[in-house]
């Protein structure tokens, strides 16, 4: 054997070395927002506790989706947790590619769970992901500029109260924009918000025989009413604007009014927004019909199935989305630092009812309702999305043909058309119809 | 015949290329400006060029949050390790393109770099099982052999080129002193092409160290590079641009200043036989 081919395995075996991981530990992939890299912050304190070492794989949200689904698809096997949301949690459940979380100890309390966290988080009445914390939408607003217009924001505004305030505190000379929301291309941009709005129109995705239904006036009306409102009062650019253009634009004091998640009413409120003492909240409006334009969605902790530490993933989940965490989180950084939208006890916490933003928060998710999200009857469940794998690839095209209208590329019928075109290829291809 | 270049007309060329320098560097430039930003300062419109309060607070969170030099140290063996093998390869590849050439040389080139047309996506399941059967998964070793196949058609191109303006009368006269064929390229061939050969290992150092793709998809705790590291502060709900700059500031630092250094030696090897 040559020194050379001795190098060459000493060598194969260092990287073999390097590569092993301790036994008591556990990789969870995650994404990059406040409430996780908080939660990485605490890790420390959860090793103390059981002696199991926590690696973190922490990612862009798309990133993120691309790397666990090809994972979990091809049973690599990298990451012992996962971090996905209501789109993919019940897709992945059915397939069979997430361990049952049905038996988590008593002391977790699963029935504290909120309801429609704990049901979009399921598969045929099993729950298959924890909620971290969970989110809706609603209508942030400016107070002063509200009183300014002499208007007053209900606490249930309708679209065209909205679109009538939008104008009114619109100040282009202040540089003033009355409303601002996701024009941006992506079904988890404004893709998520034009299909939430499109519900409390009367729109909805696919008939009950999957048929697309973008050639419906319900979608006309939907798509019109944004692109109209918008060109009145909203931002320059705004089909480029997603959740971090409109929070920038809102923080600097250039909206009278943003709708989009629960989770920004932190952020609005919080050291880095320069109009923090004066945001009010109202529920994302609605245009008569029975159905609100408020989303649901939920960052939940999920085990892939064919990991060799289920147990130890288990004792990480019970411990970071259980009652302790939140009580640890809120003694030492407050109560409005706590992960929302999980648990019905946070709501009726005294403490947590002091913030600001609480009450509209359980407001907003108590009103979404994923199992029936649309005024028509419809086959999927998922309000601002369809539970369905093919949807996120249509959607982020419609998305994208929507984006090119609000941006003046084309009309609202040429993108509602392409929009059609578009699902029903994919829809039949897919072999729905 | 020289043309005359007036003075005015060099100092036009001078701001022009300036200009285009400036341009293409103000991306880097306004990243490493934010990184020193507050998260206010770094949305602020209009935006804050150099008056604000500069501060290295998101160096400190940056550091405090991620193990940096374990991503560096990845980044190194990664981008190193791929360049070495791959000039392993491509010398004796190059050597007989050039030197040896046959009736579907071209061809097998022109192949080769048909390759790097495929979007890497397309191919990212059959890697990822291949790397499933070997274990490979989140292993730096996995990512040494695999940065070293994308960037081999370019290693081969270039050392190719270079070779090929080596007079191949200086190699027959070594083999009529009696230099085998590994004497021939080692002591021979490599010591006069050393600038292509450096240019070369220089420009695939740099691709290396900036691919993402399956550093990112390859990758989950042990052997994820700078490009992981920066992509840890990405997010698509939540304002951390001052941070996501610093973290990006600290990832291209390193290989900013090898450039800075190599530049002569790289522009030589990338214009090398662009003029006879």
């Amino acid at each position: 054997m040559t020194l050379h081919f001795r190098a060459l395995l000493g060598a194969t075996a260092l990287c073999s070395v390097a590569t092993f991981v301790a036994a008591d530990s556990i990789t969870i992939a995650t994404v990059n927002n406040g409430d996780m890299i908080r939660m990485q912050g605490y890790t420390d304190q959860f090793t103390a506790e059981t002696g199991i070492d926590v690696n973190w794989v922490t990612l862009e949200e798309n990133v993120l989706r691309q790397r666990v689904t090809t994972d979990i698809t091809t049973k690599g096997g990298q990451f012992d947790i996962m971090t996905i949301g209501m789109y993919e949690t019940p897709i992945w459940g059915k397939n069979g590619w997430l361990v049952p979380l049905n038996d988590l100890s008593a002391d977790y309390d699963v029935g504290d769970l909120l309801p429609a966290m704990a049901g979009g988080l399921s598969y045929d009445g099993t729950l298959y992901a924890a909620p971290f914390y969970g989110e809706s939408s609603m209508v942030m607003y400016r107070t002063d500029l509200m009183e300014k217009a002499g208007l007053t924001m209900p606490e249930a505004p309708t679209w065209t109260f909205i679109r009538e305030a939008a104008a009114k505190m619109t100040d282009r000379a202040n540089d003033i924009n009355g409303i601002c929301l996701r024009g941006k291309a992506g079904w988890g941009e404004g893709g998520a918000f034009i299909t939430a709005m499109s519900n409390s129109f009367g729109a909805r995705w696919f008939d009950e025989n999957w048929k697309p239904q973008f050639d419906t006036q319900q979608w006309a009306d939907t798509v019109n009413f944004f692109k109209g409102m918008m060109d009145e009062s909203g931002p320059t650019g705004y089909a480029t604007n997603g959740f971090n253009e409109n929070l920038s634009l809102f923080q600097q004091g250039k909206c009278g009014m943003w709708i989009d998640a629960t989770v920004a009413a932190s952020f609005v409120t919080g050291a880095d927004s320069t109009v923090a003492d004066s945001v009010g909240f109202a529920l994302a409006p609605d245009n008569g019909l029975g159905k609100r334009s408020n989303w649901l969605w939920a960052w939940a902790l999920a085990i892939p199935a064919g990991t060799q530490k289920e147990a130890e993933a288990k004792q990480f989940i019970e411990w970071a989305t259980g009652k302790g965490y939140i009580d640890m989180v809120a003694a030492k950084e407050g109560w409005a630092n706590v992960p929302p939208g999980a648990r019905t006890s946070l709501y009726a916490n005294p403490d947590y009812q002091a913030v600001p933003f609480s009450k509209m928060t359980l407001d907003s998710i108590l009103s979404a309702d994923p199992l029936h999200p649309t005024v028509d009857p419809v086959p999927y469940v998922g309000i601002q999305f369809a539970a369905i794998p093919e949807f996120a690839g249509i959607a982020t095209d419609v998305s994208q043909e929507f984006s090119n209208a609000y941006a003046g590329q084309q009309t609202v019928e040429e993108a509602l058309a392409k929009a059609q075109a578009i699902a029903t290829d994919a829809m039949q291809a897919a072999g729905y119809n | 015949m020289a043309r005359s270049v007036t003075p005015r007309r060099k100092a036009m060329f001078t701001i022009f290329a300036w200009a285009i320098g400036l341009i293409i560097f103000f991306p880097i430039l306004w990243t490493i400006l934010t990184s020193f930003k507050t998260e206010a300062d770094a949305i602020a419109y209009p935006p804050k060029f150099l008056f604000f309060n500069w501060t290295l607070e998101n160096y400190v969170v940056v550091q405090e949050r991620s193990n940096y030099m374990h991503y560096l140290w990845n980044s190194v063996v990664i981008a190193g390790g791929s360049t070495i093998l791959g000039i392993i390869v491509a010398v004796p590849a190059a050597w007989s393109m050039a030197f040896v050439p046959s009736a579907r040389t071209k061809d097998i080139l022109m192949w080769m770099l048909s390759t790097k047309m495929l979007p890497a996506v397309g191919v990212l399941y059959p890697m990822y099982l291949i790397f499933i059967k070997l274990g490979w998964l989140d292993t730096k070793i996995g990512l040494v052999v695999v940065l070293m196949l994308i960037n081999l058609p370019i290693i081969i191109w270039m050392l190719y080129t270079y070779f090929k303006e080596i007079p191949g009368e200086i190699l027959e006269a070594a083999r009529m002193d009696g230099a085998s064929l590994k004497e021939e390229i080692l002591y021979v061939l490599t010591p006069m092409a050393i600038p292509g050969i450096a240019s070369t290992i220089l420009l695939n150092v740099i691709l290396a160290w900036n691919e993402s793709f399956w550093t990112l998809n390859l990758t989950a705790a042990n052997a994820g590079p700078l490009t992981a590291f920066i992509a840890s502060y990405s997010s698509p709900e939540g304002l951390f641009y001052a941070k996501l700059s610093a973290a990006s500031t600290m990832a291209i630092a390193p290989i900013l200043i090898m450039g800075w250094f190599s530049q002569k030696q790289l522009v030589r090897g990338l214009t090398f036989g662009a003029v006879k």
